[in-house]
């Protein structure tokens, strides 16, 4: 059963949950729901990877589940794991019983252990299911994901074959330190997200500090935009841009002006090499 | 439309973008549901089905604008033929500071309609004729009419903001001349034909020592997420290599909870073993686009670790590390290595054999056994000395050393390039002529595939214990 009718649809709900789309993040998101792929969003930090993913539940009204990755992640912390300390004490509680009675007891529903990926599989109503930052898990580990993103289903040796009851929606996230799997790229839609637009970001800033008024947020957006063209270590951030929003407010600053920009720098920029860069980029014969 | 996605995959394929079939039938399942009247839509559609690589989005976007883009006639009329071309380029400004797309576009049409000069008759490629139509707008005389036309700069920030303004409304018409110029084309000639004439060799397949400078600065730009990779994976390695021994001590401490039974071993860590990794760079005049990439490379892992050493030469040798160091201004201390690093002795062709001789006399401590020796270049010797003997005490003293060679295979050992007299005792020699053969070198050669560590499986409990790792011990 679809949720949206269309991709304006789609970009009408996230909107409400106070995520500001572009025309390819929604129509990846409407296809995502319509194709039940996932969608396996790529991009530099903090230009909302992960926001889509928590903007996603709140528009469908959906709960969140989230498995964090992480170098080392293994089946026991992504899908499932049988709880042995609960089956020790079964075996040793039941001592008299036959093998096959305790066998058949202790790899049982009530030993399972549910790991984020098994929990959005079985969730009665359907869930949002966030992989976030995925390529920090090996390339081996990636296979665990497979299965699930595939057919939406898990397999447990002792239980057998775990169907979704209800279609996640899913997200992946990945800050591109590796280059993922081809195996696991051709499973999901692929939404490359990059630094807003000068328009895009004004609309963002003014829908999350809207104390700004019009002139300072477009000088804000213009400013970082041109930071973003130079070649910085770390170019600011959708998120960082926020935060020097905020700090201008709190300072009282009305406009941008060398001063009110050097002294604010340090909001945007967090080597200080990318600093003396701009301040001498963006202060040339003053 | 099926054929039309069919001939566009065909397409993405020959640009070397790789497609397989469940894409494609992906991608023809998205268009059932995307509005194909909507450009932008159609474009998302395609490229979240078959592009998943950001690097190969443009390569994606010259296609998809030749295929998909650009059918349909143009609409509205063009502006006026009368104009004078003076005018045509500020009633563009105008067009651009009032951010009137539709009219940019009527603006656009007549500059190509007169200056590109559009003929069936001569095939020549697309590039060619956007480039006629935009010496002719002249980017820099229009940069001016718009910086004129914006408020008068009341400081140096304001006069930075509209200088980058400027450039991106002149990137505006830039997109807006190559639509349209590709527009006339597609309806002369036909998609597939107009799409190999634009098509741009992607990212990973430029010429790393011969490429256009745009091309070279793209390789640059793709150059720091390599670097980045490739020195996450290295710390990696370092913090889970092999699990280290059975840790006695905290396992029984562990098992108290289960009653005795020791149902989770503990192990130590395992010993950080710190990867040293030496440089050494040819930066003559021949290797000069090669030994920037090199240098940035190792100056984009030198931030990751601690244990980089980088040494340049040319006819003399000197380290360059003090430039290089971590947080450093990648140009400048390209600037500084120029002026203050002390290469040339001689005339100031690479001499490979000095320059061998006076590294063992002088850094002989900079290579040790654990250290990983990187040599970058072409071995071309100008005839002189190559120092086999000097390079092979260098090599006696590393744990390895690899070979990276800009040039074509074919063309070692022809003329005064000596490759073989080094690489017999190099553990890899590498040709390295694009950014996809390095992604290669580094993948394979300096990160062997790191050991697979197996995924604890707890029912390991009800298997004899000689039968897995987890508890043979």
């Amino acid at each position: 059963m679809p949720i949206w009718e269309s991709a304006a649809a789609a970009a009408a709900d996230l909107e409400a949950a106070g995520y500001l789309t572009d025309p390819t993040i929604e129509q990846v998101v409407y296809l995502a729901d319509r194709l039940e792929k996932p969608i396996l969003a790529e991009g530099p930090a903090g230009v909302g990877k992960t926001a889509l993913a928590l903007a996603l539940a709140e528009a469908t009204d959906r709960r969140l589940v989230r498995l964090q990755c992480y170098e080392g992640l293994d089946e026991a912390k992504a899908l499932y794991e049988w709880n042995y300390h609960k089956q020790l004490l079964r075996l040793q509680s039941d001592e008299g019983k036959t093998w096959d009675d305790l066998e058949a007891g202790i790899f049982s529903e009530p030993f399972l252990l549910e790991r984020p990926l098994l929990e959005a599989i079985r969730s009665e109503h359907p869930v949002v299911l966030l992989i976030d930052e995925v390529d920090r898990v090996e390339v081996e580990t990636e296979a665990l994901l497979l299965e699930v993103l595939d057919s939406f289903q898990v397999t447990i040796p002792e239980l057998g074959t775990i169907s979704a009851a209800t279609r996640p929606l899913v997200v992946l996230t990945s800050n591109n330190t590796r280059e993922l799997s081809e195996a696991l790229k051709r499973r999901c839609l692929y939404l490359n997200i990059d630094y807003p637009g000068i328009d895009r970001e004004r609309a963002i800033l003014r829908a999350r500090v809207p104390e700004l008024d019009e002139q300072l947020t477009t000088r804000i957006a213009e400013t970082v935009a041109a930071m973003r063209s130079m070649p910085l270590r770390k170019p600011p951030s959708v998120s960082e841009s926020i935060d020097w929003a905020r700090t201008l407010i709190a300072l009282g600053v009305e406009s941008i002006d060398q001063e009110s920009l050097e002294s604010t720098l340090n909001v945007l920029l967090k080597y200080q090499a990318d600093i003396d860069k701009v301040s001498k980029e963006l202060a040339v014969d003053s | 439309m099926i054929d039309r996605l069919t001939a566009f995959a065909a397409e993405l394929r020959e640009a070397g973008v790789t497609v397989s079939l469940v894409e494609m039938m992906d991608a023809a399942d998205a268009l059932q549901f995307a509005d194909l009247s909507s450009q932008e839509g159609l474009r998302a559609a395609l490229a979240a089905t078959m592009v998943k690589k950001a690097r190969h989005r443009p390569a994606f976007d010259a296609a998809f604008d030749v295929f998909f883009g650009l059918t349909g006639p143009s609409t509205a009329a063009g502006a006026p033929a009368d104009l004078a071309d003076d005018d045509l380029r500020s009633r563009m400004a105008d067009a651009l500071l009032d951010d009137d797309l539709d009219e940019l576009r009527r603006l656009v049409r007549e500059a190509v309609a007169r200056f590109a000069a559009v003929d069936a008759e001569r095939p020549v490629g697309g590039r060619y004729h956007q480039y006629r139509v935009l010496r002719r707008i002249d980017a820099e005389r229009l940069h001016q009419v718009l910086l004129a036309a914006l408020a008068p700069a009341e400081d140096a920030v304001d006069e930075q903001l509209h200088a980058a303004a400027a450039d991106r409304m002149i990137g505006t018409v830039r997109d807006e001349v190559r639509s349209e110029v590709l527009r006339r084309l597609v309806t002369e000639r036909g998609a597939e034909d107009v799409a190999r004439s634009v098509r741009t060799p992607l990212v990973e397949q430029i010429d790393l020592q011969h490429g256009t400078r745009q091309e070279i600065e793209a390789v640059e730009q793709a150059i720091a997420p390599l670097a980045r990779r490739l020195a996450t994976r290295l710390s990696q390695r370092r913090r889970h290599g092999k699990r280290g021994r059975l840790d006695v001590r905290r396992t029984i401490r562990r098992s108290l909870a289960h009653g005795g039974v020791m149902l989770e071993p503990s192990f130590r860590p395992p010993r950080k073993g710190k990867p040293e990794v030496v440089v050494l760079c040819d930066v003559s005049g021949s290797m000069a686009t090669f030994a920037r990439f090199t240098l940035q490379l190792t100056h984009a892992i030198r931030s990751e670790l601690s244990n980089v050493r980088s040494f340049a030469f040319i006819d003399g040798v000197d380290e360059v590390s003090g430039f290089f160091r971590p947080g450093a201004d990648f140009e400048t201390a390209v600037a500084a290595m120029a002026t203050d690093a002390d290469l040339v002795r001689g005339d100031g062709h690479s001499d490979y054999g000095r320059t061998f001789v006076e590294f063992v006399d002088r850094y002989a401590s900079a290579i040790t056994p654990r250290t990983t020796l990187i040599v970058t270049g072409d071995a071309r010797t100008n005839f002189r000395d190559p120092g086999a003997d000097a390079f092979r005490q260098m090599v006696g003293r590393a744990r390895a050393v690899f070979w990276l060679n800009p040039e074509r295979r074919r063309y070692w050992n022809t003329g005064d390039s000596v490759m073989d007299s080094y690489a017999d005792v190099c553990d890899e020699v590498e040709e390295v002529r694009s950014l996809a053969q390095l992604e290669r070198f580094v993948e394979r050669v300096v990160l062997p595939s790191t050991t697979t560590r197996p995924i604890a499986q707890p029912n390991d409990l009800h298997q004899p214990a000689d039968a897995g790792g987890r508890w043979s011990w």
